[in-house]
């Protein structure tokens, strides 16, 4: 066991935990924080995906000790209210169906979108195409991916 | 219209119900933000209907949601005839309770079908009460109001009272024994497009699914399962495991060796270096291509088939193989076995048998057991099962504070209850004019639920063609199988699309064409074919490589029709366009109804492209999703649904478009490209 301090959504956080114990089980099992979802456990699905300083990574394969003076955001951080351009447009499309793999879709979605104010099908493509929903939602994603650069454009930068 | 089977027992006895009006008695210490939202004081109505004094009302939902929009329209059937302010609505998911009908599940596309009556009169029921009242207070007549958005309107003096006001006298009132229902032209919500209610809290991470649930104590667990199935545990060595941080105890239960620590991941690695040593058990003698050689086999006539009237004669063998659900949730379980008492805290499709279960496994009579109903990330059929269920309940005996299983992705393939690998052999005869005259199936598979649900999608072909039957070889090397989201149509269908494309082809007949022949009984599905074949465009030039292809399908009480535009390119296959005609009946909510057909599209072309379990040596091949590959949005077609306006009783709609996709798909490579995929998932030299 090691103590690890990293920033949590703008927190700071110290964790006592074996090294390699995935990011993924500090937050859900330790920290109690559910909103990041376990999928595969092999980088295989995106559902775990955090932002660490700012990029979409997965959890599931990220031991806490690689997290050490970072800053680590999650679903729960995105936005204090629901009120991230991503999230409004997915609220707006009514994207989720069972739900379960949106947090890693949206934490994946929202890093596209500060990096790529006006994502093309294309863009959209490559940053979503290894995040798994068994639902079907993806064309729904597509458009509240291009209604949240919309929202972002006439909201201004977030 | 009059509802005069109305049955009081049906609703829990009327009470004001003081204590927090919560259905579910139990509140997780870290949702007390969400407990905040649900009135302080709140009266129950009737089993469904709980008004609080804010006049928020809180709609129990007995059946589950596991994407599907049940909380959605179920909640719009009981708030049309209730009355209330759409806006006000929360939703809880109650326990076990004979007040739901004696059986609460998700199966089969019914919770629509199921409770289209139920509901409504279990809204209208709380609506009259509101109404008698508000009566009772003006001293009027009960005929001298109305209800509207959640408040009762005096028509004489116009004044108002909210339905919170009312609540707490309304709940001491007697339930009606009669109640009105609204006809279809005065709904105000049923029929038109609303938005989900359960998505603000999938947005931000607060919705609370199985996987989620943290109690005081709790304690995590991993189960090693023998990897053949059906094999036993004969020894194991748990010293390496005993040695991880974090471990508390190992256990053996009935089908295998239990990792209880106190984190998930703890569990896990200590599972990593566990030994355990098994019987492996007789279905370690069976592999893949034995299996299929036996589906082949059983299907073998002993005579040449004969096809009376027949002038040409056509064969073919298609087969499809086993499959897993996998829903992006892991299954799970968190159970809590105290002497006299057992909980679970499951997604599942199926309250009433997870009770059953933990019942059986606690040795607890069911009424001693609580199941608290999550929000399940997917179901297609798999958390029907509850074997998970009873696994947690043996596990938590073993401690005195809760315990939540949790499978990995691995344990999730290997162990999943699958879609069954089958094998259709197919004769088909034409007449002198190149229509079908007669048609015979051999299916051979193995049944979970009978030779019905093993044929169907063949047996019960929609169309009329002379000489046409079905038989069924049961050939079962005890794999486990189960229901998946459409059941035997989701392979049948694909065999009766396809094969039914290639007479249409060997008779020079246009494969809508020959449909709409085939139809002409049965009007529902000619006209969901007219419309999807005009929408599509059908018969209209497509670009070099490219070929359209149709099929029908009438399951679960609908009926749908697909037709899919594909392009084939170095061996490989783009979904371009799939436009989806479907008559459901009554439709309750037209935006559910479209996600619906979208994600059974998706769900059944997954399976066409990429979906297959293999096995070897009575043991599952794949293990996570590098190896059991599901549609990514790049390769998501557009989908168009249109639905055909109907009043017909309402069919389900889950279901209903994963067996179409598949033969839509393989009919349109067949005009793209003269390939006829006989075999799922479609394979690159199929292609070539």
């Amino acid at each position: 066991m090691a103590a690890v301090k990293f920033t949590l959504n703008g927190q700071p956080q110290t964790v006592d935990a074996v090294p390699a114990m995935p990011l993924l089980w500090v937050l859900r099992d330790t920290l109690g924080m559910t909103g990041t979802k376990f999928g595969c456990g092999m980088s295989l699905c995106g559902a775990c995906t955090v932002h660490i300083d700012g990029q979409p990574q997965r959890s599931c394969v990220t031991p806490i000790s690689a997290v050490a003076g970072r800053k680590v955001t999650t679903i729960e951080g995105l936005s204090p209210d629901r009120s991230h351009p991503i999230q409004l447009a997915w609220i707006e499309e009514d994207v989720p169906q069972c739900g379960y793999c949106q947090s890693g879709q949206i934490m994946t979605a929202a890093a596209l979108l500060a990096k790529t104010s006006n994502p093309t099908d294309a863009d959209i493509d490559e940053a979503m195409r290894n995040n798994i929903c068994r639902c079907g939602t993806y064309e729904d994603i597509r458009r509240a991916m291009h209604r949240a650069a919309e929202l972002k454009r006439a909201g201004g930068a977030r | 219209m009059t509802a005069p089977g109305f049955n009081r027992r049906s609703f829990l006895r009327t009470s004001a119900a003081a204590a927090g009006g919560l259905l579910i008695g139990f509140r997780l210490p870290e949702r007390q933000a969400l407990a905040a939202d649900t009135p302080a004081a709140s009266s129950k109505l009737n089993a469904f209907v709980h008004v609080g004094a804010d006049d928020i009302v809180t709609l129990s939902i007995h059946k589950a949601e596991m994407g599907q929009g049940t909380v959605t329209s179920l909640s719009m059937l009981l708030a049309e005839e209730l009355e209330c302010d759409w806006k006000k609505i929360r939703t809880e998911f109650p326990g076990v309770d004979p007040a739901y009908g004696g059986f609460q599940g998700v199966v089969g596309s019914q919770s629509i079908r199921s409770s289209y009556n139920s509901l409504r009169q279990a809204g209208a029921a709380a609506r009259e009460m509101l109404v008698a009242a508000a009566a009772q207070k003006w001293g009027v007549e009960k005929t001298a109001c109305r209800a509207e958005k959640s408040t009762v309107i005096n028509t004489a003096t116009n004044a108002k009272l909210t339905y919170g006001s009312l609540a707490d006298a309304a709940a001491k009132l007697p339930a009606p024994t009669g109640v009105s229902l609204k006809a279809p032209a005065d709904f105000k919500i049923v029929g038109k497009s609303m938005k989900r209610l359960d998505t603000p809290g999938k947005v931000d991470g607060s919705t609370t699914f199985g996987i989620d649930v943290r109690l005081p104590n709790m304690l995590y667990a991993v189960l090693q399962r023998c990897p053949v199935f059906g094999g036993t545990v004969t020894g194991f060595d748990d010293t390496k495991t005993k040695a991880i941080p974090g471990v508390k105890k190992v256990v053996k239960i009935s089908n295998g060796v239990a990792v209880i620590a106190d984190s998930t991941w703890a569990a896990m690695e200590g599972r990593r270096v566990l030994t355990v040593q098994f019987d492996e058990g007789k279905v370690a003698a069976f592999s893949t291509p034995g299996i299929t050689q036996s589906f082949s086999d059983a299907t073998q006539p002993a005579a040449p088939v004969a096809l009376p009237g027949a002038v040409k004669t056509l064969d073919a063998v298609y087969q499809t193989p086993y499959l897993a659900h996998a829903p992006m949730e892991p299954l799970n379980c968190t159970a809590w076995v105290r002497g006299d008492a057992a909980e679970v805290w499951a997604s599942t499709q199926m309250q009433s048998s997870a009770r059953q279960i933990a019942a059986q496994k606690s040795g607890l009579p069911a009424a001693s057991v609580q199941v608290h109903s999550q929000y399940m990330g997917g179901g297609f059929g798999r958390r029907g099962g509850v074997d998970y269920i009873g696994e947690a309940v043996e596990i938590a005996k073993s401690v005195d504070v809760p315990v939540k299983l949790t499978w990995s992705r691995e344990d999730d393939m290997q162990h999943d209850t699958y879609r069954p690998a089958s094998l259709c052999r197919f004769a088909g005869g034409l007449d002198a004019d190149g229509w079908p005259i007669a048609l015979k199936a051999s299916i051979a598979c193995p049944s979970f639920a009978g030779a019905n649900t093993s044929t169907e999608g063949v047996r019960d072909l929609a169309y009329t063609i002379p000489n046409f039957n079905t038989e069924y070889h049961d050939v079962n090397p005890g794999i486990p199988v189960s229901y998946w989201r459409s059941v035997g149509y989701s392979q049948n269908c694909f065999f009766a699309e396809s094969f039914l494309d290639e007479m249409a082809h060997a008779g020079g007949k246009d494969p809508v064409e020959l449909r709409r022949k085939l139809l002409t009984k049965n009007p529902r599905l000619l006209a969901a074919l007219e419309l999807a074949a005009g929408k599509a465009g059908w018969g209209k030039p497509l670009p070099a490589g490219w070929g359209r292809g149709v099929s029908v399908a009438n399951n679960i009480g609908s009926n749908t029709v697909q037709i899919a535009e594909v392009s084939v390119e170095k061996g490989k296959v783009k979904v371009h366009r799939v436009v989806c005609a479907v008559d459901c009946g009554a439709v309750v909510n037209p935006a559910g109804v479209a996600q619906q057909i979208e994600s059974g599209i998706c769900f059944g072309l997954s399976a066409a492209l990429k979906g297959g379990v293999t096995i070897k040596n009575g043991r599952v091949e794949q293990t996570n999703f590098h190896q059991y590959d599901v549609v990514r949005i790049d390769e998501m077609p557009k989908v168009e649904v249109h639905i055909v306006p109907s009043q017909a009783a309402s069919g389900g709609i889950g279901e209903a478009s994963t067996p179409g996709i598949a033969p839509a798909v393989c009919n349109a490579i067949f005009a793209a490209t003269g390939k006829r995929i006989r075999q799922l998932p479609i394979r690159p030299e199929d292609l070539a």
